[in-house]
C-alpha cells in the first residue's frame, strides 16, 4: 500500500556489513515461491480449464460465453455492488480515520475506534446478514421495514459499507498521521488558507494513499460471498454467487468450466480495475517525482 | 441426504431402464433356505433366507446395525431408531445424523470392509442412481404394497418416504385458498423459495409447483417463472433463503418448500400452516439402499423389514407420525393398517400427485438458468 510513503520521514536505511556473498535474489525466493504456489499456479489452471469443455478438451469458444447478456449482467453487477460499497467506504472512513487522528494519539476514543475497527473490518457473512434482516429486514425490522434494501446493490452496499468502513479506517489512518501538523502551521504562516492547504498541501499528500485504500476497498467487496449469499441468495446477482450456482447446482446445472470462465472473467476485471488504478496513482503521485 | 433431495421420484425412467436391461432378480431363488449358514449378504428376501424368523434371529445374532444421515427430528427417525432396538434389542449405530446423500455415499466408499460402514441408506434419489453399484437389491415382504414406480425392479433402491411440495405460512394472514392470494399487498416481502432455484432441487420444485398451480403442466416450468416474476412485481417475493432461523426470526413468513419440512412440529414455530393448492401436487422421495458389502447384512435387511413394516408401530406408521408421507400409503390405506389419526394432520391434498421425470427436471432447470434472473430481479 502506498501509506508507507507517506509516513516514513527522513529515517535512512543503515546497511549492514557484507558478510555473506549469497547473491542478492536469494533472499525474495520465499516470496517468489509462495506467489507462484498460491497466486500463479491457481491463476493458470483457472485460465486453462476454463478454455475446456467438461470432457478436458479445449475449447476456446467457451470465451464467447463472457458476453452472455446474462453472464454480462453478473460482472455488472459485481461491478455496481463494488463501486457503491468502496466509494461509500473509503470516503466515510477517511472522513472518520481524519476525525481520529485529530484527537489525542493517546486517547482512548483513538484506541476504542481502533479496536472496534479491528474487529469491525472482519464482521460480515451469515451473522452481518441476519444481524441487518433483524435490525432493519423488510419484514421483521426492529427498527424499521423499507423493501428497498432488497433492491440491489442498495440494501447490500448498505451493509458492505458496514466492514467497508472499519477498514478503511484501518489502512488510512498511518497516511493521516504522517502528515505533519507543521506542514499546515507552515502553510497558514504563508498565508494559505484552509481550502488552500487541503488543494495544494493536505489533499496530494493524501491523495495516493485514499486510491491505494480505494483499491483495497474494491477488491475486498469483489471477492465477498457469504454476506449477499445470506442477504439474497434466491437470485444470483454478482459474479460469486454464480460461480457457487455452477459449482453446487443440485439441479443439473453444475459445470465446473463455466466457473473457471467466471473467475478467469473476475481476474480480467481486476486487472482492468488495477490498470484504472496505476494510471489514476502515477497522476496523483506526479508532485513526488 | 437432507440437503440433496433431488430428481423426486425419478423411478419411472430409472425403472423402465432396469427392466430393460432385464437385470431383474428374482425374489424367489429360494437358495440356502435352511438353517444358519445362511449368507444374508447374498439373499434377495427373507423368505428366500429361510423366513422371518430365521432372519430376526441372524440380525439378534450380529446385535448391531449402523446407519448414517439420520437426524432423530427428521421424519420421526429418533422413535424410529429407539422403537427397532426395543423391538430387536439391537444396537443402532448412528454415524454423522446431518449428513447429505453424497456423505452416505462416501462413507460407504471410504469405510468399506471395516466394521464401522453404514449398512442402510437413506438417500436422494439423484445420488441413489448414480451409486447403484454400491447397493444389494431385497424385497421387503410389503413389496407388493409399494407403487411400481416407486421402486427399482430388483429393489435395488426403493423409495420410503417422501412428501408434496406446499406453502408454509404464519397464520397471521389468515387463510390461504389460493395461491394468486400471495399477490395481495399484505405479503409485502414476504415469499420466499428455499434456495436459488438453478441451485436447489426444493427450489425448482417450489417454482414447479407454482407453475402447475397456474395451469401448467410438468413439462413447462414458465407458468411458474411468471407467477414468481408477478410476485416480484407485487413487491412480494423476498430474495432471502429460507431457513429454520430466518422462519424462526419472521424474516421469511411464507415459504415454499416440502410438507414435511414445512410442519409447525418441524420450523418450530406455533402458529404456522400449511397448504397445497388444488391440482398442483408435486411429490419427492427418499429411497432406502442396502450396502452391498455391510457388515451387518442380516440386520441391514431386517431394518428394512422394520422400515417398511405396515404394523401400528412399523417403520410406515412412525414416517406417517413424523408428517412423512410412507411410500405404502396407499395400499395401508385401503387395508386400514395406517395411523388414521397422524394421517388427518398431514396437508390436505386434491388431485393426483405428480412426479418429474429427469428429463422433465432438465428441462426446467435449463429454463431457469435462461430466465429465473430476468423475471425475478
Amino acid at each position: 500500500m502506498a501509506v508507507a510513503a507517506t509516513s516514513e520521514t527522513g529515517a535512512r536505511p543503515s546497511r549492514a556489513g557484507r558478510r555473506l556473498a549469497a547473491p542478492s535474489w536469494v533472499g525474495t525466493v520465499p516470496f517468489l515461491a509462495y506467489v507462484a504456489i498460491f497466486l500463479l499456479l491457481p491463476t493458470g489452471i483457472v485460465v486453462v480449464d476454463a478454455l475446456k469443455n467438461p470432457n478436458g478438451a479445449w475449447a476456446f469458444s467457451n470465451v464467447t460465453e463472457l458476453g452472455n447478456s446474462l453472464v454480462r449482467g453478473y460482472f455488472i453487477g459485481s461491478f455496481k455492488l463494488c463501486l457503491l460499497s468502496s466509494v461509500l467506504g473509503a470516503v466515510l472512513g477517511a472522513i472518520l480515520a481524519y476525525a481520529i487522528a485529530s484527537g489525542n494519539p493517546d486517547g482512548v476514543v483513538r484506541r476504542l475506534y481502533l479496536a472496534a475497527s479491528g474487529v469491525l473490518a472482519q464482521f460480515g457473512g451469515v451473522t452481518l446478514a441476519f444481524a441487518f434482516q433483524v435490525l432493519i429486514g423488510p419484514a421483521v425490522g426492529l427498527l424499521f421495514h423499507a423493501s428497498w434494501y432488497y433492491d440491489f446493490p442498495w440494501g447490500i452496499g448498505l451493509i458492505y459499507t458496514y466492514f467497508q468502513i472499519p477498514l478503511m479506517v484501518l489502512v488510512f489512518l498511518p497516511a493521516i498521521d504522517g502528515v505533519k501538523v507543521q506542514w499546515r502551521e507552515a502553510s497558514e504562516n504563508l498565508g494559505a488558507s484552509a481550502w488552500q492547504y487541503w488543494r495544494y498541501v493536505g489533499g496530494p499528500l493524501l491523495t495516493p494513499a485514499f486510491l491505494g485504500g480505494l483499491l483495497l476497498l474494491f477488491a475486498n467487496a469483489l471477492s465477498a460471498f457469504a454476506t449477499i449469499q445470506a442477504w439474497e441468495n434466491q437470485i444470483a446477482y454478482i459474479v460469486p454467487q454464480q460461480i457457487s450456482t455452477a459449482l453446487s447446482s443440485e439441479v443439473g446445472l453444475s459445470n465446473v468450466n463455466v466457473a473457471d470462465l467466471l473467475a478467469l472473467g473476475m481476474v480480467i476485471m481486476v486487472a482492468i480495475v488495477m490498470t484504472g488504478y496505476a494510471l489514476l496513482q502515477r497522476r496523483a503521485a506526479r508532485w513526488l517525482r | 441426504m437432507k440437503l440433496s433431495y433431488r430428481y423426486a421420484a425419478a423411478g419411472v425412467a430409472a425403472a423402465a431402464l432396469f427392466a430393460a436391461a432385464g437385470c431383474s432378480s428374482s425374489s424367489s431363488s429360494g437358495s440356502g433356505s435352511s438353517g444358519s449358514s445362511v449368507n444374508w449378504a447374498n439373499e434377495t428376501s427373507a423368505s428366500a433366507g429361510g423366513g422371518m424368523s430365521a432372519l430376526v434371529k441372524a440380525a439378534k445374532a450380529e446385535g448391531t446395525l449402523n446407519v448414517i444421515a439420520l437426524p432423530p427430528t427428521w421424519a420421526n427417525y429418533g422413535t424410529i431408531i429407539s422403537t427397532f432396538e426395543k423391538d430387536y434389542g439391537i444396537k443402532v449405530n448412528s454415524a454423522l445424523p446431518d449428513g447429505t446423500s453424497q456423505q452416505e455415499v462416501d462413507a460407504v466408499k471410504t469405510e468399506n470392509g471395516t466394521a464401522k460402514a453404514p449398512d442402510v441408506l437413506d438417500i436422494g434419489m439423484a445420488v441413489a442412481l448414480a451409486n447403484t453399484s454400491l447397493f444389494a437389491p431385497y424385497e421387503v415382504s410389503t413389496w407388493s404394497s409399494i407403487p411400481t414406480a416407486q421402486k427399482a425392479p430388483n429393489g435395488l433402491w426403493v423409495q420410503d418416504y417422501g412428501g408434496y411440495m406446499a406453502v408454509g405460512y404464519s397464520s397471521k394472514f389468515g387463510t390461504i385458498t389460493s395461491l394468486n392470494d400471495l399477490l395481495s399487498p399484505k405479503f409485502k416481502n414476504a415469499v420466499a423459495l428455499n434456495g436459488n432455484p438453478t441451485s436447489a432441487n426444493a427450489a425448482l420444485n417450489g417454482v414447479m409447483m407454482a407453475s402447475l398451480a397456474e395451469g401448467g403442466s410438468a413439462s413447462s416450468i414458465s407458468d411458474g417463472v411468471s407467477f414468481f416474476g408477478k410476485l416480484k412485481a407485487a413487491g412480494n417475493f423476498s430474495p432471502v433463503s429460507a431457513t429454520g432461523a430466518t422462519i424462526k426470526a419472521g424474516t421469511t413468513p411464507v415459504v415454499f418448500n416440502w410438507d414435511y419440512l414445512n410442519l409447525p412440529s418441524y420450523v418450530g414455530v406455533t402458529n404456522w400452516k400449511v397448504f397445497i393448492p388444488a391440482n398442483a401436487v408435486l411429490g419427492g422421495y427418499y429411497a432406502q439402499t442396502i450396502n452391498k458389502n455391510a457388515p451387518h447384512p442380516a440386520a441391514a435387511r431386517l431394518w428394512e423389514e422394520f422400515l417398511y413394516s405396515q404394523s401400528a408401530t412399523g417403520g410406515q406408521n412412525l414416517w406417517l407420525q413424523g408428517g412423512a408421507r410412507p411410500v405404502e400409503q396407499t395400499a395401508m390405506t385401503s387395508d386400514g393398517s395406517i395411523d388414521t389419526s397422524a394421517a388427518s394432520k398431514l396437508p390436505a391434498v386434491t388431485g393426483t400427485p405428480t412426479f418429474l421425470s429427469p428429463s422433465q427436471a432438465t428441462d426446467a432447470a435449463n429454463y431457469l438458468a435462461a430466465n429465473w434472473a430476468k423475471a425475478v430481479s
